[in-house]
């Protein structure tokens, strides 16, 4: 790439987020706008995937609700995400966990508290 | 339409405040060297050619040397009139990004499409083939079908569209927003994408 389309992409990247990646348990934090009123939606859920490389990398998060899988695609460096917290550091072995979508019953995840080593990742 | 000749750099994409993805391309415009400036009175209208891209001057026909020595500048690759500059210029003055663009604002760009070689029907013209292979048709989905009536007129009006040559044309696209400009770097960010490869010459006019 470029560099100077890497540093044009600079200005739009956020550092204020954790790291977090394919199976861990995220809570999404993502500004909604009804009318004219702001609120926060937060959505809670499984890290299946990242993708995507620089301004435009998105994140997929799946959580089950009343029964129906429910997946979102955030574009992680928008505005509109207030903030990502991390619940729950998983331990997967692979970059991209499809799979759990096709487990039939509950889905165990083992944890993986020092993920991302002694400072947890920023 | 006043403008600068430049390059494209290539294309990204951002996530703006309302939370929409913005695809834009990066151009890296001018500065530009004005070489000649023509008056009514010598040439009958009112016009400033610019040069982009020193080159050397064995590159150079002798002709286009003369031209480049008679302006006291060194050769240029691209050469360009514009017309409507509103700032006062003469022969060596360069031009840059914020003499003539504003951030917000809407611009032409100009470029040459990249050459797709010899394409059917369905590529370049947009066809929509035979449809299917179904009904003991093969080997034709992608046909044109019918070039036209039969016996009258007995031939194939001019301009039918056919197979061909594709792309490597003049191509201009209107309206592209102005995302931001970089002054230092002679970048300028447009909403949209732009003809042609990256580090293909583009023309961009208001």
């Amino acid at each position: 790439m470029d560099p100077r389309i890497q540093a044009f992409e600079e200005q739009f990247l956020r550092n204020d987020l954790p790291r977090f990646g394919a199976g861990d348990t995220v809570v999404v934090y993502y500004k909604i706008r009804e009318g004219n009123k702001e609120r926060i939606q937060p959505f809670e859920g499984i890290v299946l995937q990242r993708r995507g490389r620089g301004a435009s990398e998105t994140v997929t998060v799946r959580k089950v609700s009343h029964g129906v899988g429910v997946e979102r695609i955030f574009p992680i460096h928008s505005p509109l995400i207030e903030k990502i917290e991390v619940k729950r550091y998983g331990r997967v072995r692979r970059a991209r966990i499809f799979y759990i979508r096709n487990i039939k019953g509950k889905i165990k995840i083992r944890e993986h508290p020092n993920k991302y080593g002694e400072a947890g990742g920023k | 339409m006043t403008g600068l000749i430049g390059k494209k750099i290539g294309m990204t994409s951002f996530v703006n405040e309302e939370g929409k993805n913005v695809p834009c391309t990066l151009l890296e415009l001018g500065p530009c060297v004005v070489t000649q400036v023509k008056t009514a009175e010598s040439d009958g209208y009112e016009a400033v050619q610019i040069a982009y891209e020193p080159i050397k001057e064995s590159r150079t026909t002798k002709p286009l040397l003369g031209h480049f020595k008679k302006a006291g500048v060194k050769p240029h690759r691209i050469l360009h009139e514009i017309r409507g500059l509103e700032k006062e210029v003469k022969p060596g003055d360069a031009l840059t990004i914020t003499d003539i663009f504003e951030e917000g604002e809407f611009v032409d760009v100009v470029g040459r499409s990249k050459g797709k070689g010899f394409q059917g029907v369905v590529k370049r013209h947009g066809f929509a083939g035979v449809g299917g292979r179904t009904h003991g048709q093969h080997n034709r989905e992608r046909a044109p079908g019918s070039l036209g009536a039969s016996s009258f007129p007995s031939r194939v009006f001019k301009g039918k569209r056919m197979a061909g040559r594709m792309g490597n044309e003049r191509v201009k696209v209107f309206n592209l927003q102005v995302v931001k400009i970089i002054p230092e770097e002679n970048i300028m960010v447009v909403k949209g994408a732009v003809p042609g490869p990256r580090n293909g010459y583009v023309l961009v006019l208001k």
